[in-house]
């Protein structure tokens, strides 16, 4: 492939991903409610469009036509740059996630992922803990006290999870011998997912997750009766809606992520034991990636609407004092499990 | 002072979070199944009970007349001021009737008082509950609008004589 070949396949796939991951959105909003209401003995919206579905899109409709207010006490340029820092870091995230095998397609190789980087889960790791920077902007430029509060507890949240997140990996890493994302996917082959072989660092990751996605029960940047909205109090129109994507952008990678480095990636358990063609082989791993994503998706709200939102005091003493020792016990599990099994 | 100890102190088992989460989960996951409570209203109307306060009509007898005496307490009563009455003189038994009866539906707090209060049970709380006006003047009810046949009535006045 010559350079512009390179570009153009690169311009496709990233179009692809960027519409993908907003009708996703729209759709994850919906069975938000949908299955928030459910839970709560309700029905849920079901009046726009067939059952409902377009719900989401007179949402942002509503939104757009709103007035968009920024309070006289604010810091105009960081009020703006934030929703927007927030956006950017959470779709740039999903370059790196493979969501199948390399397919030939006209001839060309191509490879199911934005962009095949070495250090594809230093990456992720790094741009997740940019999108800190985003929320404390938020809470900072607004000029108000809840908003300061709820970018101060972000924070101190995301650095005490990003702790035990960064160790959970490792251990991932000590078993695949690589940061790049396919080869863990690769070195998950059969039922090898780490979720079996490693479950300690399974929880303390998704528990990890959960906290930097600031989903329940640790959304307390914006818990709502202390905070009033949190972050996003002084926002509202379309810079609101940008923080509400992007909190969903991020429940998207955040599961992406999960499947990757726990659940086997694309890998569907010995498939290709029942020679099935190589097109429709490629299919269904394309199919059981975004399975698999969506069971966790269905899980993150499945949980937000299931468990109550933790005390301040007790989401760092659980951050520190249970999920850090347990993900340092993970990297001994596993540097014990190479010892033993010479993995 | 021999300090009390707590009624539940968590068990170690449960002290593990894990257990415990996954418990609340199966009861979230078996809720969605259920069936719901939700009445999609503008096809499937609520029939309330007859203990129920709707908007307050005017009693109208067999023959067409209502049975309000133009008394006032009701208008007295109520603590939004919401009802104006005045009265005239009829040749009917009951000598007087009210020439002009409205209740201001934008000020009625649907308290009942005026029900209560009424000797006649000339004023009883409906079951209508889908009150809509557009503008002001709409929302004061005249006797057009409140004078409802006694047969329409029959749950509440029943209730009424079983419970007042
Ligand atoms: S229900 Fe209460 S507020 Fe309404 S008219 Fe009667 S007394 Fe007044
Ligand atoms: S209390 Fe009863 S009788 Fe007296 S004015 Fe009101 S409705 Fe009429």
């Amino acid at each position: 492939m010559n350079i512009t070949e390179i570009i153009v396949v690169s311009l496709i796939k990233i179009v692809l991903v960027i519409v993908m991951i907003l009708v996703a959105v729209i759709f994850l909003v919906y069975f938000e409610r949908r299955i928030s209401a459910w839970i709560q003995y309700r029905i849920g919206p079901n009046r726009v469009g067939w059952k409902g579905i377009l719900q989401t899109t007179a949402d942002v409709m509503k939104l757009l036509l709103k007035e968009d207010i920024v309070p006289s006490a604010s810091n105009k340029t960081l009020h703006t740059l934030a929703p927007i820092i927030a956006l950017f870091v959470a779709f740039s995230t999903y370059a790196v996630i493979p969501f199948g095998p390399d397919v030939t397609i006209f001839g060309y190789q191509v490879k199911l992922m934005v962009a095949d980087v070495n250090i594809g889960v230093l990456y992720v790791l790094a741009l997740t803990s940019l999108g800190v920077y985003g929320i404390t902007f938020a809470g900072y430029s607004s000029g108000s006290k809840y908003s300061l509060l709820g970018g101060i507890r972000s924070s101190a949240q995301m650095i005490s999870y990003e702790v035990s997140m960064g160790f959970s990996v490792a251990g991932v890493l000590l078993l695949s011998e690589s940061l790049n994302p396919q080869k863990i996917v690769l070195a998950q082959s059969g039922w090898m997912w780490n979720a079996i072989l490693q479950p300690i660092g399974f929880i303390t990751f998704v528990v990890s997750a959960f906290a930097e996605t600031n989903r329940l029960p640790f959304d307390l940047p914006e818990a709502e009766p202390e905070l009033v909205g949190g972050y996003h109090t002084e926002y509202s129109s379309m810079k609101f809606a940008g923080f509400f994507l992007a909190e969903y952008a991020n429940m998207i990678i955040a599961s992406a992520m999960i499947t990757t480095l726990y659940l086997g990636g694309w890998q569907i358990p010995y498939i290709d034991k029942l020679g099935l063609g190589v097109t429709l082989t490629t299919l269904l791993q394309v199919g059981a990636f975004f399975l698999k994503v969506i069971f966790l998706l269905f899980f993150f709200i499945w949980v937000r609407w299931s468990i109550p939102r933790f005390r301040y005091d007790q989401l760092m003493s659980l951050g520190w004092k249970v999920m850090f020792p347990l993900s340092i016990i993970n990297i001994i599990w596993v540097a014990c499990l190479i010892m033993i099994f010479n993995l | 002072m021999e300090l009390k100890r707590r009624e539940k102190d968590l068990t170690v088992w449960q002290k593990l979070y894990i257990p415990e989460i996954v418990k609340g989960l199966a009861l979230t996951l078996r809720t969605m199944f259920k069936p719901k409570v939700t009445m999609e209203y503008p096809e499937i109307k609520f029939q309330p009970p007859s203990s129920y306060r709707g908007r307050p009509v005017l009693v109208q007898e067999e023959n067409g007349v209502e049975r309000c005496v133009a008394c006032g307490l009701c208008s007295r009563v109520c603590p939004a001021l919401a009802i104006e009455v005045q009265a005239a003189e009829t040749e009917l038994e009951k000598e007087r009737y009210p020439k002009k009866f409205e209740i201001n539906m934008i000020r009625c707090i649907f308290c009942g008082f005026c029900e209560e209060v009424c000797p006649e049970e000339a004023i009883v709380m409906s079951k209508d509950y889908e009150l809509v006006f557009t503008n002001r003047e709409d929302a004061i009810y005249g006797k057009d609008k409140l004078l409802v046949p006694v047969e329409k009535l029959k749950d509440r006045l029943e209730f009424l004589r079983k419970f007042k």
